[in-house]
């Protein structure tokens, strides 16, 4: 990695984050509905593992998307505008927080029934090694989804299949509201892929580096040929699992002890001891506040969809 | 014209399919070298080779989860899954996903899947095996849900089903694999899905059925036709889209309907395609519409049990000279 990837990695992370506090402000004035699962303290883990990927590589994830997004390519404008249900984002405004997506981006969305997108990343790479492709899809998911059904189904099958899949298990310790030990048999996600004798890794996922170089092998790994792989990244989130979540099953504590290791403070000294100076760095931020303050301008302006797509994209045919 | 049976006239569709495009796909549970549970796929594998006809895991879900993921990304697979009864372990791809992934995301994304699945009693298979709940597929905006009555329309439907960008959700009734038929062999005969079709013209009553209970209901007007009794026939072939059309105008010459389904009465389609008369129909209704639907009692093993809760030749002439 050069400066340049430096600047444009550590300017994704700074995005994400910026637009998830903006995100909080909007939903707590009532301008964005549904659920929404804000992606704080786990910038490190997409971006870093996104940046590894080609052109012709998928990402599919569950609904805490926002940050996948951006590091899949989605204009910012695009997504704030999804967030407030406008005509202008990259769903119509008819998928909004949970279901973002871009096919163009080969960003297979943003899917909120816990664990079935495993069973769709399946698919997706079947489809890509049938037609010759040497794609690789990328699948996210938190440890919660570790203990549903289609879990095992879809590790079995990427197996059994030798499909093209990276499971990216973004591990931040609590499915919902429930910390992993009281919901899960084994703490170490990826020991569950041993059954499925997918080979595995686990990394810092507060580290930027360290989930791009993790990713990078891992995706090697799947390119030559040899089958699925399962990558665990230690992460955190900061806030609730989901909007309105204040509920104590955290102690204060906790959550400051991870604020130590913030993926985004944490790279800075990195950039620093390559030459990137505190201005440029702080010019980052102003850059970045500013693509989110047009963002949300842009979804503001935006029309909502008229009334008749109501009816629209419901079949391809028969309309 | 060749005579087929069920099983190879679906078999010749999805044979006609896979060679016109090579992004056709099967999957299932011993749907390659095996040749399907039912017979349905025998002869693909040894064509079109393993890849492109491929046996999955005993495991629902991630089959037709599987199903449309590829179906998004650019292929075109027929899903089998052996029983109708099975197909709740894929509830949630089928209704969560197939469903909504073209309309969820805006339009960006495909999905022309077809599930294949197999429906009904009278195999003495238990309560759990021998399910008629078709009408359940048919709730969801996004799918499209083909029941055929016959070979020739059997493979013409999983033709069109194949080649829609849609989801399609593909009945066929465990029962009738064996009937046959006058087929087409012309592999660009196909019918277009969510349309009804007159099986039998009459003047004195409409009976609305599908599937199996078409060939039931043909029975049933051939003996009511000795006593003078003139029905018509309306097979839906497709529960969504539902083309009821040809209903309302037939209702609106007999005056009289008997919807006629194998699967239980409550919340049945009976009671959408009633409502839909009543709605449409109301002033030219001379008798309340009957409806003949199977028992409402989990179905027993027993063979003489297992047959009195499901629709007979006897209940649909009883249900016609009811509202004549």
């Amino acid at each position: 990695m050069d400066k340049a990837e430096y600047v444009e990695l550590y300017k994704q992370m700074v995005i994400i984050r910026l637009i998830e506090e903006k995100c909080e402000e909007l939903y707590q004035k009532s301008k964005i509905g549904g659920f929404m699962h804000l992606y704080i303290g786990q910038e490190a883990s997409g971006v870093g593992a996104i940046s590894a990927r080609l052109p012709q590589d998928n990402v599919i994830t569950a609904y805490r998307d926002h940050g996948i997004a951006i590091a899949c390519g989605m204009d910012p404008k695009v997504l704030m505008a999804e967030m407030l249900g406008k005509v202008t984002g990259c769903c119509k405004g008819k998928g909004g927080s949970m279901h973002l997506a871009d096919i163009n981006l080969r960003f297979w969305g943003g899917h909120a029934i816990v664990g079935a997108h495993l069973a769709l990343a399946t698919g997706l790479a079947w489809a890509d090694k049938q037609k010759g492709s040497d794609g690789v899809t990328l699948c996210f998911f938190g440890d919660g989804a570790s203990n549903i059904g289609y879990f095992h189904e879809s590790l079995n099958l990427a197996a059994v299949w030798k499909l093209p899949v990276l499971f990216i298990c973004e591990n931040n310790h609590y499915g919902m509201w429930t910390p992993i030990e009281d919901a899960s048999a084994v703490t170490d996600i990826r020991k569950k892929a041993l059954g499925y004798d997918i080979p595995s890794d686990v990394c810092d996922g507060m580290d930027l580096l360290a989930v791009r170089k993790a990713s990078e092998k891992a995706i090697a790994h799947i390119r030559s040929g040899k089958g699925p792989f399962f990558l665990e990244v230690m992460t955190y989130r900061y806030r609730g699992h989901s909007m309105g979540d204040q509920r104590p099953y955290r102690t204060a504590d906790e959550i400051k002890d991870w604020q130590t290791k913030d993926p985004i403070g944490k790279f800075e000294p990195v950039m620093m001891k390559s030459g990137i100076t505190k201005e440029q760095i702080e010019s980052i931020h102003a850059e970045s506040s500013k693509i989110v303050e047009e963002a949300v301008r842009f979804a503001e302006e935006s029309p909502f969809p008229p009334m008749e797509e109501l009816y629209t994209d419901i079949y391809v045919e028969n309309q | 014209m060749s005579v087929l049976t069920m099983s190879k006239a679906l078999a010749q569709a999805m044979y006609e399919e896979m060679e016109r495009d090579p992004n056709v796909v099967v999957l299932g549970e011993e749907v390659g070298a095996q040749g399907g549970t039912y017979g349905v796929t025998a002869g693909l594998f040894e064509k079109f080779g393993k890849d492109r006809v491929r046996d999955t895991p005993i495991s629902e879900g991630v089959i037709v989860g599987a199903a449309v993921g590829a179906a998004m990304n650019g292929l075109r697979p027929v899903a089998e899954i052996m029983g109708i009864n099975f197909a709740f372990l894929a509830m949630d791809q089928i209704v969560n996903h197939a469903a909504k992934i073209h309309s969820m995301f805006g339009g960006q994304f495909r999905c022309p899947l077809v599930v294949r699945t197999t429906s009904g009693g009278g195999k003495q298979l238990a309560a759990t095996h021998s399910q008629t709940p078709d009408v359940i597929f048919a709730h969801f905006p996004g799918l499209k849900v083909v029941a055929p009555s016959t070979p020739a329309e059997a493979k013409a439907l999983l033709k069109a089903s194949i080649r829609t960008d849609d989801p399609v959700f593909f009945i066929e009734h465990s029962t009738m694999y064996s009937e046959r038929g006058e087929v087409s062999d012309d592999p660009n005969f196909l019918l277009p899905i969510g349309k009804s079709d007159i099986k039998r013209k009459g003047k004195d009553v409409t009976i609305v059925t599908y599937s199996k209970m078409v060939s039931i209901s043909l029975k049933a007007a051939a003996e009511l036709e000795k006593e003078g009794i003139d029905v018509e026939i309306i097979d839906l072939r497709s529960l969504r889209p539902l083309d009821l059309d040809p209903v309302f105008e037939s209702f609106k010459k007999t005056n009289r309907a008997v919807i006629v389904e194998e699967g239980w009465k409550t919340f049945g389609i009976g009671a959408e395609v009633a409502s839909r008369i009543y709605e449409e129909c109301f002033d030219y209704l001379d008798a309340p519409i009957e409806r003949v639907a199977q028992k409402e009692v989990p179905l027993p093993y027993s063979a003489e049990l297992e047959r009195a809760a499901i629709p007979q030749v006897k209940d649909v002439i009883a249900a016609v000279k009811k509202v004549l």
